[in-house]
């Protein structure tokens, strides 16, 4: 049977389907149940990558369901009623980000979680977080984008709280479930007052229809409240710090991604939804949101003592320079092309790189605190000792997070310095003076945690965790020394698909 | 001849449930502010699909010339509820958990994550 047509409705069945039958096979051996999700997520990741590579080499592809051929997005009528996939290149890599945060993410839950510390459901639990995050990618209308919105709201919010021995990760569990569900109630309201407008859910369809009305732009104030809340941009980042620094550390990075997937809905709604209308406000709101973020995020960092709260604050502070790319890209893509796409792609760039920077370090915390016990940076002390690979890996992913030359972070950094620059000097000294914080903050965790005197001894990190890392650590490596390869092949298409493909997406769906 | 009251009363719910999130220290009204701005929403999509003098959407049992209201609103509804219930569900089991840790439900009290 070939499966390349139904690649883009099997990557979102499989994990989905795939997560509830993982305790199943646990049960019955626990080798099962971890061939299992072997299985599982390498048939996704395959689908993925075969659905980009028809993306990136053919354009966009269209997967209608319930139609007679997966290519008929039309019912009878010429009205795009049918429930269907479109993904393009933007989509295609977001899915690409999500594939290699999901399965460094199970690869180092193997040897991280124990089985009396609920990994089988702790496993379930994050390959429901892929299937929802896939979904939004993919999804082709506005409906199945709340769906798969809300799907994730709640495998994320089981993914923190599951440690109910604990009293800290259910509260922060609590937190992100009222803003997560405040956050898609919004989104709702907005595709209900869509819906009420133009009498369709189709994005594509929607899109064409939409003229900048009053209730259309009620809905489009609605869309970025509830996906602002959800990517945890000030003043709405009250969970983030929470989230991230109280999950385990193998939920974290898909948390990342997740917050990576939830701003890929804001560039489609921005840039597809509302192509047809601009309104630089937005791309000031967005730019102005963004560097606010960044700042204030760095500022929190410093005054942190828990290294996981610590990482966390530069994990917020890191969406604040994707919002400032993309501002930059929206504000001023119109009137100046040539810079405005730079924005676009260094924004777009960033997201790629902070999944594997960030997550490199959340692995680091968790690697610590599964040797040390503890967390607080006060009664760390000297654990390169032990720790000789968590300690090279921390101080790398450190040091791409900063933005030194050549790790991943400058190339991206560099791109959204050098258009935001042109935009106007202040947005650029503020996300410089915030990375400059940051790297003092990240230095001094690193001598915190990993320098000084041998204190009690510990045993190394497992080889799983170990590998885990090095993957991340070898992505950050390689998009910091051959930066314009991916930006060509990559993040390029990603931009264009944002920017110019607006009416190839819609012709896709609707037809020349 | 209603008008937009029904909207109104609807957003009046929301705005109910967005002030006790805003309002309230205990963690059970905080879930019920979250459902109420969630039947606030639901309602809001009822109201919008329904037609003036309209009959049941099922094709086969309506009228032949009468009107129908709109059927994708509520199948929106209804898989809206169905998603408010595990949420809801779920927001419940940790504030129980939460209530056993710390013996109580006060917001303020149980916020050890702060800064």
């Amino acid at each position: 049977m070939n499966l390349a047509p139904h690649a883009s409705i099997l990557a979102i069945a499989v994990p989905l389907l795939g997560g509830f039958a993982l305790p199943l096979w646990a049960k019955l051996h626990r080798r099962l149940g971890e061939l299992w999700l072997f299985l599982v997520g390498a048939f996704t990741a395959a689908m993925v990558v075969l659905l980009a590579v028809q993306v990136f080499t053919g354009g966009i592809q269209v997967y209608t369901l319930g139609a007679s051929s997966p290519g008929e997005t039309l019912a009878p009528g010429g009205f795009p009623i049918r429930i269907m996939l479109v993904v393009d290149g933007m989509g295609a890599f977001t899915a690409l980000i999500s594939v290699l945060v999901a399965l460094v993410s199970f690869l180092y839950a193997w040897r991280f979680l124990t089985e009396d510390h609920g990994k089988t459901l702790a496993l379930t639990l994050g390959l429901l977080l892929w299937a929802g995050m896939l979904g939004m990618v993919l999804t082709g209308d506005l409906f199945n984008f709340f769906v798969f919105f809300e799907v994730t709201s709640i495998a994320a919010c089981g993914l923190i709280g599951y440690r109910t021995w604990e009293a800290r990760g259910v509260e922060a569990a609590f937190k992100t479930m009222v803003m997560y569900t405040v956050g898609g109630l919004l989104v709702l309201l907005a595709i209900a007052v869509l819906y009420g407008e133009h009498g369709a859910l189709n994005l594509a369809y929607l899109s064409s229809r939409i003229q900048g009305s009053l209730p259309d732009r009620i809905a489009l104030g609605l869309l970025l409240g509830g996906l602002l809340m959800k990517v945890g941009a000030v003043p709405a980042h009250m969970w983030a710090p929470d989230a991230y620094g109280e999950a385990p550390a193998q939920a974290v990075i898909l948390l990342v991604a997740n917050t990576q997937a939830s701003l890929y809905g804001l560039l489609r709604i921005l840039f597809t939804l509302f192509g047809g209308i601009t309104d630089p406000v937005v791309g000031w709101l967005v730019t102005g949101l963004g560097t606010v973020t960044l700042v204030v995020a760095a500022l929190m960092a410093v005054i942190q003592t828990d290294l996981g709260r610590l990482v966390a604050y530069g994990a917020v502070s890191q969406i604040g320079y994707m919002l400032l790319g993309v501002g930059v890209g929206f504000t001023v893509i119109r009137a100046r092309p040539e810079y405005g796409l730079v924005a676009m792609q260094g924004g777009i760039f960033h997201m790629l790189n902070d999944a594997a920077a960030i997550g490199l370090l959340f692995l680091c915390v968790g690697a610590v605190e599964r040797a040390a016990g503890a967390r607080d940076l006060r009664g760390l002390g000297g654990l390169s000792h032990d720790l000789k690979w968590t300690a090279g890996f921390f101080l790398l992913g450190a040091l791409a997070l900063a933005g030194i030359p050549p790790l991943n972070g400058f190339a991206s950094k560099f791109m959204i310095y050098e258009s935001s620059f042109r935009l106007s000097p202040i947005l650029t000294a503020l996300a410089t003076l915030a990375s400059i914080l940051l790297l003092a903050v990240f230095i001094r965790a690193f001598q915190g945690a990993f320098l000084g005197p041998r204190g009690k001894p510990s045993e190394p990190e497992p080889f799983g965790m170990v590998l885990a890392m090095g993957v991340l650590a070898l992505a950050v490596l390689a998009l910091g020394l051959a930066p314009d390869f991916f930006v060509r092949h990559l993040v390029a298409p990603a931009a264009e698909a944002l920017w110019q493909g607006r009416d190839l997406y819609l012709a896709a769906v609707l037809g020349g | 001849m209603t008008g937009n009251l029904p909207f109104v009363v609807c957003m009046v719910f929301v705005a109910l449930g967005l002030w006790t999130l805003l309002a309230k220290r205990n963690l059970i009204k905080l879930v019920i502010g979250l459902t109420l701005i969630e039947n606030g929403v639901n309602l809001f999509l009822v109201a919008l699909g329904y037609v003036q003098g309209g009959a049941v959407p099922i094709y086969t049992y309506a009228p032949p010339g009468v009107r129908m209201v709109l059927p994708t609103p509520q199948a929106l509804t209804l898989t809206s509820i169905v998603i408010g219930l595990a949420t809801t569900a779920l927001a419940l089991a940790f504030v129980v958990v939460i209530w056993r840790h710390r013996g109580t439900l006060d917001a303020r009290k149980v916020r050890e994550l702060r800064g």
